[in-house]
């Protein structure tokens, strides 16, 4: 397998070359918190987070810019009442089959096979491409752990787009 | 992506990060991830492959039980093509929309029955309501 495609310096070469400012990319400083998984697979419950704008039809949809919100989708929603909208990834993959970055299709076959124990009754969405590190561990994270909690979740899959 | 499971991870609830760009995880490092080498905006498989889908879902998970240092990437086995010329080309141009401040509906038929449903309009575009002033 060929060197995965290295992107902070990839996209910092594409926005010098674009006159753009250099993009700031996160960092994590500290070594990250740990939480054991002391059961197995088909025992847990899992709640599903992607940052792919996706909502539900009815639902208001998400900003392209700086949009810290989120939408609680069901986890027993009809895939055809989902929707994509997204100002930094080509839609038109998710919009044909929104499993590829909304796995919820996915994850209800695992669990109807017993491998995974079940799905929270939400899985949750955001826009992604939010500038403000501070906005996501201020207002955005804090209120997912809010809803992780709430949904008793005893594991969390986070799907970017 | 990486923030976010973090402070899921530091509240007791397990996280795995699904993830196509392994250098920008590395650098935010959240607890578990499990690294997909394909091109970005199929990070849980290709379209219209729900075997391949599943294949790929299925090893993911398996890193809540198998990743037992904080900060481990779970390398999937799977990859794109055999060629791999995605790669020459991923993120050589900017294709990105212009970053709108009001909501971006993939229908008309959405904003409808969204604005239907919450007549007094987008919560973020409204703002925080005011506290009364004494």
């Amino acid at each position: 397998m060929s060197e995965p495609v290295r992107y902070i310096e990839r996209i910092g070469q594409l926005y010098q070359s674009l006159g753009y400012p250099a993009y700031r990319w996160a960092v994590g400083e500290s070594p990250p918190p740990w939480t054991a998984v002391t059961k197995p697979l088909s025992e847990c419950r899992l709640m599903l987070i992607a940052s792919g704008g996706i909502y539900l039809a009815g639902q208001v949809a998400f900003h392209y810019k700086d949009d810290t919100s989120y939408r609680a989708i069901p986890t027993d929603a009809p895939m055809a009442t989902l929707r994509a909208t997204h100002f930094a990834y080509d839609t038109a993959n998710a919009r044909r089959d929104l499993n590829c970055i909304f796995p919820l299709e996915t994850l209800r076959r695992l669990v109807a096979e017993g491998f995974l124990g079940e799905l929270t009754a939400h899985a949750y969405t955001f826009m992604g491409g939010i500038y403000s590190t501070r906005r996501v561990s201020t207002e955005l994270a804090p209120a997912l752990v809010a809803r992780a909690r709430e949904e008793k979740a005893d594991l969390a899959l986070l799907v970017p787009a | 992506m990486g923030l976010i499971a973090r402070q899921i991870e530091a509240v007791g609830i397990a996280t795995l990060c699904m993830t196509s760009a392994l250098d920008i995880t590395r650098a935010v490092n959240p607890p578990r991830a499990a690294f997909l080498d394909y091109p970005l905006g199929q990070t849980a498989g290709k379209v219209g492959e729900p075997a391949l889908q599943r294949a790929i879902m299925a090893e993911a998970l398996q890193g809540f039980a198998t990743l037992k240092e904080p900060g481990s990437v779970k390398m999937l086995p799977f990859k794109w093509d055999d060629s791999e010329d995605w790669k020459r080309s991923a993120f050589t141009t900017d294709t990105r929309l212009a970053r709108l401040d009001t909501p971006q509906y993939q229908c008309a038929e959405d904003r409808a029955l969204a604005e239907a449903a919450s007549p007094d309009g987008c919560a973020i575009c409204v703002g925080p309501a005011q506290p009364p002033a004494n």
